[in-house]
């Protein structure tokens, strides 16, 4: 799977490229609008990550040349810029996603792996892992050909780990992914601690091959048995 | 009181001493005038009698008022001498109208043919003073009255229409937003103080324009300039404590700064939120039900609900539509609700009534009420939650702010939120 983020920070482009080769990626950056605009038109991408603001243009002209191109990287703006306005005109524009800085390195994965399934598993929507087989379109969940009931938050919780599979997620990361944006007062620790235990239990009884793990207390890791 | 009737007010009062003072004056000059008249009418007179009487020695013995309107009697010489002619009022009775009568009287004296000295008296009718008064003013009132009435209708017409390029002024001034400035025209008219005030008013409102959109490209700079450094950070430590050499309490130390950060991203954002709101950003609106955007955060909050013990009823009085942006909509119940859920007991209740004209939040919770001055202001925290950025119900106030609603508290055992369109019983 190849990857190209276009952002004008190094640092934040360093993160992000640090993060996604930890998934296995393949990770090429682009820090600038001509970088990028060249790299767009050599090669193909499975996913773009699109910061809008460049120093030399602007990532709504490369989502226009990218669709003039008629390619199908999928592509998932990433921006400071928090208006409606931009998210409207980045998603008629083409865009998969729209993912507003500051983010979680949990939520990029997550969504990076939905726009991948999108575009590769061609309308069948499915993740597997384990013995877990999740639908992500009749967002049903089956254990070794069994159902496992399991209520809207738990689906919610267990797609965003299996998203990140292995890797740490923190409290604070599933906090904001169940609550959204502007939530005041989103740190509901209790609430995500009770919803964790009861999916750590469902799991574990449909015998489903995978476990949620503690991490000293500040997060959580999805380990395969 | 609106500026016609101001017109009209101090027109009518400045009117009625104008119209005083010139009767005051035509009165004493008609007066005068007619005096004049008559004073000479009485010398014509006087020399035609004096001319008679050389002729005519018969008329030298009428010694009174009779059908004639002169007497003459005969006077020693020595007082003739002195006599000049003198003109003076008096009164005298009338038979016919059975009173006395006000009349202007010529004492004057002559010498007839035959060497004696005579005395003249002749009168002839004056000018009822009273009755001209009387008159007068009742022609002033009239007159009064009559300019009085053309006066409203010029108002209510001539200066209406002079006057309505100022009230589109106005018109267009109240419905002005900076947000959507496109819609101020300035009005067509010749009057060079209304030309004026359109030119200013333009040049005023393009600076007010320019002003808003450097503060709005600052306030989305930024966000940006912070947003990213913020970022870096979180996903950083993130990295850093996925690494396996970090000991137990480096890996907490890290979370606790991660924690740190994530306050304040979410005060970041807040705080954006309501520059926006007080900024008028927030342009698009349309029709949203009020019942369909509470029932929704209500499903959406169920689970958090469920886990807190706390029971959600809804009570439909009515359909409360209103015109506005629909995500304020949802951030206004959402931020609400999410109080009354969360600063709730377990076992407790959030009762949601929504007639159509406001809604009602009711929960159950701590005994004592909030201070109801404060507790919209920014920051204002009852415990000191580190989770909370204080800036929930500012956000609120800001909403209900924006589009003219009340917003209510009061405590009654349970903590009761009302919203709703302001001069409108529920």
């Amino acid at each position: 799977m190849k990857i190209l983020v276009i952002e004008d920070e190094p640092a934040m482009l360093e993160v992000i490229r640090q993060s996604l080769q930890k998934e296995n990626f393949l990770v090429e950056v682009a820090g600038d609008f001509s970088s990028a605009l060249r790299k767009i038109i050599a090669y193909n991408y499975d996913c773009i990550l699109l910061d809008l603001t460049l120093p030399d243009g602007n990532g709504f002209e490369l989502l226009q040349e990218l669709k003039k191109m008629n390619k199908t990287d999928g592509v998932i703006i990433i921006s400071a810029k928090d208006s409606v306005d931009d998210k409207i005109r980045g998603l008629n524009l083409g865009a998969d996603d729209y993912l507003t800085k500051p983010f979680h390195i949990a939520e990029l994965n997550a969504r990076i792996k939905s726009v991948l399934r999108r575009k590769v598993f061609d309308g069948k929507n499915t993740l597997e892992l384990g013995n877990i087989m999740i639908d992500l379109n009749d967002r049903t969940v089956t254990v070794k050909a069994e159902q496992m009931t399991l209520n809207r938050k738990e689906f919610d919780i267990l797609t965003y780990f299996m998203a990140n599979k292995g890797r740490l997620v923190i409290k604070d990361a599933l906090a904001e992914y169940i609550w959204g944006d502007y939530a005041d007062q989103a740190n509901d620790y209790e609430f995500i601690y009770s919803q964790i235990r009861n999916l750590r239990k469902k799991l574990k009884e449909h015998d489903s091959g995978i476990e949620i793990r503690a991490v000293y207390g500040i997060g959580y890791k999805l380990v395969v048995l | 009181m609106k500026l016609l009737n101001h017109t009209l007010l101090y027109l009518s009062v400045s009117l009625l001493a104008v119209l005083g003072l010139w009767a005051l004056i035509f009165y004493f000059n008609m007066l005068e005038e007619v005096k004049d008249s008559i004073d000479d009418g009485l010398a014509n007179y006087k020399m035609l009698i004096i001319y008679k009487a050389q002729k005519d020695t018969s008329m030298l013995s009428s010694a009174a008022f009779g059908a004639e309107n002169y007497t003459i009697r005969e006077i020693a010489p020595s007082y003739a001498i002195q006599v000049r002619d003198s003109y003076k009022d008096s009164l005298l009775y009338s038979e016919r109208l059975n009173s006395y009568e006000p009349v202007r009287l010529l004492t004057t004296a002559f010498a007839a043919e035959d060497g004696r000295f005579y005395e003249l008296k002749i009168i002839s009718a004056a000018v009822n003073k009273a009755e001209l008064i009387r008159k007068l003013l009742l022609s002033l009132t009239v007159l009064y009255m009559l300019m009085l009435a053309s006066i409203i209708a010029i108002n209510n017409f001539v200066l209406k229409r002079i006057w309505r390029p100022f009230y589109y002024l106005l018109n267009q001034l109240k419905k002005f937003r900076l947000a959507n400035a496109t819609l101020f025209r300035p009005a067509t008219t010749t009057v060079t103080e209304f030309r004026e005030l359109n030119d200013t008013l333009l040049s005023l409102l393009g600076r007010n324009l320019d002003t808003f959109i450097s503060q709005k490209q600052f306030i989305e700079n930024a966000s940006h300039e912070l947003q990213t450094p913020v970022a870096i950070s979180i996903n950083k430590l993130e990295l850093l404590a996925e690494r396996n050499t970090l000991s137990e309490e480096d890996v907490q130390t890290v979370a606790a700064v991660i924690q740190t950060l994530e306050s304040l991203k979410r005060m970041n954002r807040s705080l954006l939120l309501l520059s926006k709101i007080e900024n008028q950003q927030f342009a698009a609106e349309e029709k949203v039900n009020l019942n369909e955007v509470i029932k929704k955060m209500v499903s959406d909050f169920s689970d958090l609900s469920e886990f807190k013990e706390v029971q959600l009823l809804l009570l439909e009085d009515g359909q409360f539509d209103h015109v506005m942006n629909k995500d304020l909509a949802e951030m206004l119940v959402m931020n609400l609700l999410k109080n009354a859920i969360v600063h709730n007991r377990p076992n407790g209740t959030v009762t949601i009534s929504i007639s159509h004209s406001s809604f009602t939040i009711e929960n159950t919770g701590e005994a004592a009420p909030l201070d109801p001055v404060k507790m919209f202001d920014r920051f204002y925290k009852k415990t000191a939650d580190r989770t909370s950025t204080g800036l929930g119900l500012a956000i609120v106030k800001a909403i209900t702010h924006f589009y003219g609603f009340s917003i209510e508290y009061h405590f009654s055992g349970n903590h009761v939120f009302r919203v709703g369109v302001t001069g409108q019983g529920s």
